[in-house]
């Protein structure tokens, strides 16, 4: 819908001239860009989210411990959760999403740029607003899926809960935006040649995640709606008095929960299948099948929701049914983690640190695997929810599986980021350290939550058997955190002091390495079209990809007549040099993004009786936003 | 796939007077519900709420294959609504099996 | 898919409305459609995601309510005040009858917008004539569409002078958040309407902007649709 009304633009001033500073960043609607603001924004959350998980480690470390106060304890554990899901793993994605969808699949931007700069700054705004109220003490307590009836007023009467159901509302908003974007960028914006299963496995993983956003997040999107109608304006929708059933938001938020774990989870998958090829000099083993069951995780995903619920007593039939589903999620799951092993399998494997993060994600996530089939069993789940049992797995396949798969590809795509290495010796370092350090951590949670120990308690009482097992926990949480420092330092660091890379560092094989490093603003001097999977390797060696399909069937006739064969582009220009025309910097998404989450959060005070404010903010906000899309609609993108 | 493309560019949806027919024919569909509404006897039959849904259902159908041209249009278009319409009806099913609304 | 690729490449580049400004360049895509209407659809398949949860909690809560007033049974309060069904289904049934007819009125606008320029036999009938007309069509569609909301605020007006409002009991909350956000989908549209009708006016809409129409047809006709759904399943079904 991008432009109704399209004015001549000769005569403009040079807008891609104005390429530092800090309107340069405002106002950008690279793709490029708007990833590297994703990344250092979600890094930061990251950090924000660890510290808070610091705080709580101490409070457990040892029997009664007193180092903060009950509430307190809510609102940490409430916001880790919420800040490592919402603020930090999707954005990392989404970060990834950002840089690499476009030069993955050889286009010059997303389908949308606008759209996608819109995305960026309502999930700053969102995180801002969700992370800001723990510095005055009223953040969100009810924990990270937020039951009702406990949020209610009737439980949380204060604004503690106001925040979190207005950010996470705005943060779907957020998400929602860039998955219609990428849907339609992956869809559409393929290079000639660049057919579906050529796409490189990241591509092909966060085209099912962005599929998996737009069905699994109506469902919370409601779920939120009626939560925010019975806090601010007196419905019943959670009101046990007033005959609400109180499985209703269980259901609802876990129809949208449980496909989140595989939003979580795929972006990690699809960059350790580009890293693991890279290392071992071979194609992805099975790629069709890799393809496939990502495909298939994604559609059974919507089919195991209540598998978080078996608690609640159900029944049999649907126990069984969602019992069943889960079991056979695994399947596909399995197969992943065989081919990745088959595709190191004889390989000429480099240990450089992105590799020991991928490989560590197949161990560890497996892990996390094999505990959760364990309760996908409802009489072992009866013993094991709500204990740290629990705690355990779902870290290993978060941190284990999702953080180790990020950082992996942070180590792998800094070079094609920034044009500088990250320093591998440091990056040992990190490696080991966050290794050891959430495996001391994880690891004795499984036996302090068979022990019985309850998630989300304060303190505890000694001699139950749990003392060693937290004691663990905590000194691992602590050498996690040391670690992370010397990534932070090695990651400011390398931006600047780093070694120089080239375009293709590592000797990998899909389109991003045949572009300079960092890609220049209009990525692709010319289309490429592309012939196989790996068309670097296709150029550098032949006998690589000897064994991979390379039939022209259908895809050559997908063509340009401004493309050209793939090949290693080295010298850099501007778009204006090239006369491509690139979209202009635009500061009216960052408008429109304010407009929203000013409308917002007008909502808390109407609880506290600042009606006037309340309708000044709501109504203000709206205008901004009808106002400022309006405007964006009706300027030209380019 | 060509065929698709075809319809996708060169524009064969129906014309004004066919639009016509189909707005008649939702209306009549609308007319027949409402009046099955106010007999006893149908409201009391046990085939009364299949055949408002099958009615329902039709009328969607009509809408969205001539209104929203997806009959006439890519095949994409086609798959991208039908799968989450599907998915979006087997979970409300889902749903409304688990809260007991029908029983088994 | 070679030739029409190539072939709605061509076709498209002119009605890619980024483009008015005369550049030679074109934006090549993969499957020779347009991101737009790629992305309205990916957007109304979640939105069938968004209706799905909001008319299962209807169902789910339907006849859970501990208090009246009841949808369609009546009920007596402790002090003995009688308070009828709610819901009001002739007039519903005017107010469905009315969106059918907006739908109806936005296929013929977007007609209207792609004969745009097109020749018109002398011989030509009203109706042929009034069928070119997109100002006409898209002013029809926005106004049966406000007709429509009218119906909605005299059918919300009327519930709460009988005593159901938000708070009452669940077939309030329920049955004002679904019906209201499909007045807010509703509402939306008449404003995207009455922004092209503006538009149609200050500088004519023509073929090469088909796809601009077409996308809020496909939106509107999508709002009409889960009225249809809303219809039978809240107001008709027992």
């Amino acid at each position: 819908m991008a432009t109704i009304a399209a004015p001549t633009q000769a005569g403009k001033p040079d807008a891609y001239s104005n390429t530092t500073g800090i309107w340069s960043w405002i106002a950008t609607t690279d793709h490029k860009r708007i990833g590297t603001l994703y990344l250092w924004t979600a890094l930061f959350f990251f950090l924000v989210g660890g510290l808070e998980a610091v705080i709580i480690r101490t409070q457990l470390m040892r029997p009664n411990m007193g180092f903060v106060s009950a509430d307190t304890y809510n609102q940490l554990f409430t916001m880790h959760g919420t800040t490592m899901v919402f603020l930090a793993i999707m954005p990392l994605s989404a970060a990834f999403f950002n840089f690499l969808i476009p030069l993955q699949i050889g286009a010059r931007d997303v389908a949308f740029p606008r759209l996608n700069a819109f995305s960026y700054w309502v999930y700053l705004l969102g995180g801002i607003f969700l992370t800001v109220p723990i510095l005055f003490h009223v953040a969100p307590n009810g924990g990270w899926f937020g039951y009702a009836p406990l949020t209610s007023n009737q439980f949380s009467p204060g604004n503690n809960i106001d925040f979190w159901v207005i950010g996470l509302q705005v943060l779907g908003v957020s998400s929602l935006a860039a998955a219609f974007n990428f849907i339609t960028t992956i869809i559409n914006m393929r290079a000639p040649g660049m057919t579906l299963m050529r796409m490189p496995m990241f591509t092909w993983m966060s085209f099912v995640v962005q599929f998996l956003l737009i069905l699994a997040f109506p469902p919370i999107t409601v779920a939120l709606v009626f939560l925010i109608m019975d806090r601010f304006f007196g419905t019943t929708f959670y009101a046990i008095a007033a005959g609400a059933d109180p499985l209703l938001w269980q259901h609802l938020f876990w129809v949208f929960g449980h496909p989140e774990v595989y939003i979580l989870i795929l972006p990690a998958f699809g960059l350790v299948s580009e890293i693991l090829p890279t290392f071992s000099k071979k194609p992805l083993f099975g790629y069709n099948v890799m393809v496939y069951s990502g495909i298939m995780i994604g559609f059974l995903g919507f089919g195991v929701w209540a598998h978080h619920m078996f608690a609640v007593g159900m029944g049999a039939v649907a126990d069984t049914i969602f019992s069943m589903m889960t079991m056979l999620i695994a399947i596909p799951t399995g197969v992943k983690i065989f081919n990745w092993i088959a595709t190191m399998w004889a390989g000429e494997i480099r240990f450089t640190v992105a590799m020991k993060f991928a490989i560590a994600l197949i161990g560890m996530f497996t892990i996390g695997g094999i505990s959760g089939v364990m309760h996908s069993s409802p009489p072992a789940d009866l013993q094991q929810t709500d204990t740290y049992f629990i705690v355990a797995h779902f870290h290993y396949v978060l941190f284990g599986g999702s953080i180790m798969g990020i950082l992996g590809g942070i180590y792998f795509y800094f070079p094609k980021m920034t044009g500088r290495f990250m320093d591998e010796r440091l990056g040992n370092w990190h490696f080991w350290g966050t290794f050891v350090g959430m495996n001391l951590t994880f690891f004795p949670m499984h036996f302090s939550g068979l022990y019985g120990m309850p998630r989300r308690v304060y303190r505890y009482d000694a001699g139950q058997g749990w003392d060693l097992f937290n004691l663990m926990s905590t000194y691992g949480t602590y050498l996690i955190a040391v670690s992370t420092l010397f990534f932070v330092w090695n990651f400011v660091r390398s931006r600047t002091r780093g070694a120089v890379a080239g375009s293709d560092p590592w000797g990998a094989g899909t389109l991003e390495w045949s572009i300079p490093s960092p890609p220049p603003e209009y990525n692709f001097a010319q289309l490429p079209e592309v012939s196989s999977r790996y068309p670097l390797w296709d150029l550098k060696d032949p006998a690589k990809t000897a064994g991979i399909d390379h039939s022209h069937a259908d895809a050559m006739t997908i063509t340009d007549a401004h493309a050209v064969p793939v090949h290693e582009e080295t010298e850099r220009f501007t778009a204006k040099e090239l006369g491509i025309p690139m979209p202009l910097p635009t500061a009216k998404p960052l408008f429109t993004a304010v407009g929203l989450m000013t409308m917002f959060s007008g909502l808390p005070f109407l609880r506290n009786d600042m009606f006037a404010v309340a309708m000044t903010l709501t109504i203000g906000g709206a205008c901004m936003l009808i106002g400022g899309l309006y405007a964006w609609l009706t300027s030209p993108l380019e | 796939m060509s065929d698709d493309a075809k319809h996708a560019t060169e524009t064969h949806h129906p014309t004004g007077n066919q639009y016509l027919k189909i707005a008649i024919i939702l209306t009549v569909i609308t007319a027949i519900e409402v009046w099955a509404y106010y007999i006893p006897a149908l409201v009391a039959s046990p085939l009364f709420n299949p055949a408002l849904i099958i009615m329902s259902a039709l009328k969607f159908a009509i809408v969205v294959l001539y209104y929203m041209h997806i009959k006439f249009d890519h095949s994409l278009f086609r798959l991208l609504f039908t799968a989450s319409l599907i998915l979006a009806m087997c979970t409300g099913t889902a749903l409304m099996f688990l809260f007991g609304v029908f029983k088994l | 898919m070679a030739s029409h690729a190539a072939a709605a490449l061509h076709s498209a580049s002119g009605a890619d409305a980024g483009h008015q400004n005369g550049h030679e360049h074109h934006h090549y895509t993969t499957t020779g459609l347009d991101n737009r209407k790629i992305a309205i659809w990916a957007f109304l398949g979640s939105e069938c995601m968004l209706f799905a949860s909001l008319i299962s909690t209807y169902l789910i809560y339907k006849g859970k309510s501990i208090v009246g007033p009841y949808p369609t049974t009546e009920w007596v309060n402790e002090a003995g005040k009688v308070f009828k069904p709610i819901l009001d289904i002739p007039t519903t049934s005017a107010s469905t009858a009315v969106l059918l007819m907006s739908s109806f009125a936005m296929v013929l606008a977007l007609q209207a917008v792609q004969l745009k320029g097109k020749e018109i036999a002398a011989t030509a009938s009203w109706w042929e004539r009034i069928q070119r007309s997109s100002q006409f069509w898209l002013a029809a569609t926005a106004f049966l569409g406000a007709t429509f909301l009218g119906f909605q605020a005299y059918e919300f007006t009327s519930f709460v002078h009988e005593g159901l409002t938000l708070k009452t009991n669940l077939f309030g909350s329920t049955f004002f958040t679904l019906t209201g956000f499909h007045g807010a989908h509703v509402t939306v549209g008449v404003l995207w309407l009455m922004s092209l009708l503006w538009i149609d006016r200050t500088r004519g809409l023509g073929p090469k902007d088909e796809l601009v129409v077409d996308i809020c047809a496909l939106y509107w006709h999508f709002v009409d649709v889960v009225w249809i759904v809303i219809f039978t399943l809240v107001y008709l079904i027992s």
